[in-house]
């Protein structure tokens, strides 16, 4: 591929010629800014095959097209795509000296997580750091391979994006941009053409997948980066549960997130989805902080088929997100459950969409929302019915909590039924958290940041009691410190 | 014990409690009456420290330490319990870690150690066996769902759990029928001792059958009007309080 070699360079020249790299990283970044060559940029330095860059290649090409969604209650200053960098490669992070550079709230921070020190270096990405860390925390080399190995005799592929794309190239082919096409929306459509990497999970028939299967694990394996790209597939009858992120702000460098995450579900099958996110959210006064624009959708396929996404957004200072269900197969069912914290500056629009396109589909909608500060925090849902959804059925629930007085909560609802045999509940409330309230457990003994943390755990129960154990307990912790210094 | 000296009270800037003294030596439970308005629970709240209710003039100490310089959670810390006239819900919070946390953050703060969860579970069955608690109710988020009675049983409940050293009990027999009134008399009474003092602000004198007080005394218009032994509450439920109208 004489062409592919020649962008290289060409490339490579444009960045020893355009300035502002740092010399010792200089082979693993980009230039500034998106065009045809950076798309071949990026995917011949991934190695991949041509209709890997064809397809990413005829994204771009769309997204050209595309304007960007002006729909969601978030303001933030007009995004300069070409004032961006879409490749980089995992050490390229700017390395900081010690912990002592980092932002001491930060610290504070994974301090009372009880983070140790070691995996505090890594997740600031201090130099020299990573290696030895994050073996000694997860003692990666023998984690990896018991892992890799009980997981390749139940035949179950968990590796990266990358890895998949050239291990399993069928596999990608059939169901990559089948959930999501590549057309699907602004964000979504940027993500094929630049995708960095992600997660391919492929349960085979039968099989309950022995682990719960998470992407903390595999850090140190490949760096997710900026635009992540995941595909699970459950095949007939599979069953997996997949944990997504982790409860310690990660230090990014990188604004702009636009993650897709495509699920499909064959007959019978199950996909537990969790995520917890907490990517910087901008300091005190709403500057800096990530915007994170991502686009998840699952799609039943099968009948008797199920999915749950369950989620706890504490981070990031615009949040953009709906994982979605299609409820294609006849009986299958999808929940949402969701926790969505704003504090401070923060703006989170986030939601679901429940299509009932099958027989007898069921679906369910727990939301907590939870604004402090001068945050806004919207809850946007579609729950739709085709014609031929007989017996579909949705129970919505939609509960909002306000912290102080200068923060906002929204609900903006959308239901379609194409058909007179479905069924829709909806229920919401939006209450603030009581003075008397907080005088009653301040007068049994609780300081005002622990009957908060109380009240406020005590108003996501529901929901965190559908993540896996040990993950709960994380999220927690995380719930009372994302609210720390809300009440005066 | 509880040194209350010519305590004065604003809610939103209009004076409630106008000049108020009282001592409650320990060993001793008092009990205070009198008509709707008159300050009797403007006087427990500012006693506990909640917000809005703002001490401009006056001392109040326990046992010879000034509460009105401490935040209600340190007050409740040194040993002071507020049963509630209206006790609050607490959503999706099960009663025992509710009262677990606030156990063990009164003992943290008075530097002692965390009860552990075996010592926490067995105390808190002896208790509710007493108080007719069930271990259904424990279970449930705090209040939430109970009727009125049965919220009042699991403040006396909180109460005993907690072990104060001085009980304030607003209104505590409001709701209750007679059944439920001796099961919480026979626990509150339960909790007296030599070292530990009692306020038990009512409108009726039938709670007063049951928790027997050493002291009487009378609010009206913001100011202790009468003081008087056990027989002052009789006489208060025969004649009402309109002899006490212009006395305030």
């Amino acid at each position: 591929m004489p062409a592919v070699k020649e962008t290289i360079e060409t490339v490579e020249s444009i960045a020893d010629y355009e300035h502002g790299f740092i010399t010792d990283i200089e082979m693993e970044m980009a230039p500034k800014g998106l065009s045809t060559d950076i798309v071949r940029y990026i995917s011949a330095k991934k190695g991949e095959p041509q209709w890997m860059l064809d397809w990413r290649l005829a994204a771009y090409e769309r997204w050209l097209t595309m304007q960007e969604p002006s729909w969601a209650m978030v303001n933030y200053p007009t995004i300069d795509f070409q004032d961006s960098y879409y490749y980089a490669a995992p050490k390229a992070k700017i390395e900081l000296d010690s912990l002592d550079d980092l932002d001491p709230e930060i610290l504070e921070t994974y301090k009372k997580l009880g983070i140790p020190l070691r995996e505090q270096e890594v997740l600031a990405g201090v130099k020299g750091a990573p290696r030895i860390a994050v073996d000694a925390v997860f003692d990666s080399v023998s984690v990896a391979t018991t892992f890799r190995a009980e997981l390749a005799k139940s035949g179950v592929i968990f590796c990266s994006m990358s890895e998949a794309i050239k291990e399993y190239p069928d596999l990608v082919r059939q169901y990559l941009g089948t959930v999501v096409p590549v057309t699907d929306n602004f964000y979504a459509t940027l993500n094929s053409a630049v995708f960095s990497d992600g997660t391919f999970v492929y349960i085979p028939p039968g099989v309950r997948c022995p682990m719960e299967l998470s992407t903390y694990f595999r850090i140190n394996a490949a760096d997710t980066g900026q635009f992540e790209r995941t595909l699970i597939i459950a095949d007939k009858g599979a069953y997996v549960s997949y944990l997504e992120g982790c409860t310690a702000p990660m230090r990014d460098e990188n604004q702009l997130h636009a993650a897709v995450v495509e699920l499909v579900v064959l007959d019978d099958a199950e996909i537990k989805y969790s995520t917890v996110q907490n990517w910087y959210p901008g300091d005190k006064n709403g500057v800096g902080g990530i915007y994170n624009f991502v686009t998840k959708r699952a799609d039943c396929r099968g009948a008797r088929s199920k999915v749950s996404w369950t989620q706890v957004e504490t981070g990031s200072a615009v949040t953009w997100k709906y994982p979605s269900c299609i409820l294609r197969g006849d009986e299958s069912q999808g929940a949402f459950y969701s926790i969505a914290i704003t504090n401070g500056h923060q703006q989170a629009d986030t939601g679901t969409k429940m299509i009932h396109l099958g027989k007898n589909t069921r679906s369910r909608i727990v939301s907590k929302g939870i604004s402090a500060g001068k945050s806004n925090n919207t809850y946007r849902g579609l729950v739709s019915a085709h014609a031929k959804a007989k017996g579909a059925r949705n129970f919505t629930q939609c509960d909002s909590l306000l912290i102080g007085d200068q923060c906002g909560a929204h609900t903006v609802p959308y239901v379609e039924a194409k058909t007179p045999y479905a069924t829709f509940e909806h229920e919401a409330t939006t209450t603030r958290l009581s003075e008397d309230q907080l005088f009653y457990c301040r007068q049994r003994g609780l300081s005002t940041e622990d009957a908060v943390a109380l009240l406020v755990n005590g108003f996501v129960r529901e929901v965190l009691q559908e993540l896996p154990m040990e993950f709960a307990v994380e999220a927690q912790k995380l719930v009372a410190i994302s609210l720390e210094g809300s009440v005066g | 014990m509880l040194n209350i000296n010519n305590l004065q009270v604003e809610v939103g800037g209009t004076p409630i409690i106008k000049g108020l003294t009282l001592q409650v030596p320990a060993g001793e439970v008092h009990a205070i009456m009198g008509p709707n308005g008159a300050g009797k629970s403007t006087l427990s709240y500012a006693l506990t420290g909640r917000d809005g209710y703002e001490v401009v003039g006056g001392t109040a100490t326990l046992n010879g330490e000034d509460l009105l310089e401490l935040a209600p959670e340190e007050r409740a810390a040194k040993g002071l319990f507020l049963s509630f006239q209206y006790p609050l819900e607490i959503p999706g919070v099960p009663t025992l870690t509710f009262l677990r946390t606030a156990l063990n953050a009164q003992r943290k703060a008075r530097d002692e150690a965390e009860i552990s969860v075996p010592d926490f579970m067995k105390l808190s069955r002896d208790v509710a066996k007493k108080l007719g608690v069930t271990p259904e109710m424990m279970k449930r988020p705090l209040n939430v769902g109970f009727s009125g009675g049965e919220k009042k049983r699991m403040e006396i409940y909180q109460m005993a759990l907690l072990d104060p050293r001085f009980m304030i009990l607003d209104e505590t027999d409001s709701g209750l029928d007679i059944d439920a009134l001796k099961v919480v008399s026979e626990g509150v009474n339960a909790l007296r001792g030599p070292d530990k003092g009692m306020l038990v602000i009512t409108h009726y004198q039938r709670l007063l059958d049951h928790i027997k007080p050493d002291r009487v005394h009378v609010l009206a218009g913001g100011r202790i009007v009468d003081s008087g032994g056990p027989e002052l509450a009789l006489a208060l439920e025969a004649d009402g309080y309109d002899r006490y109208k212009d006395a305030a």
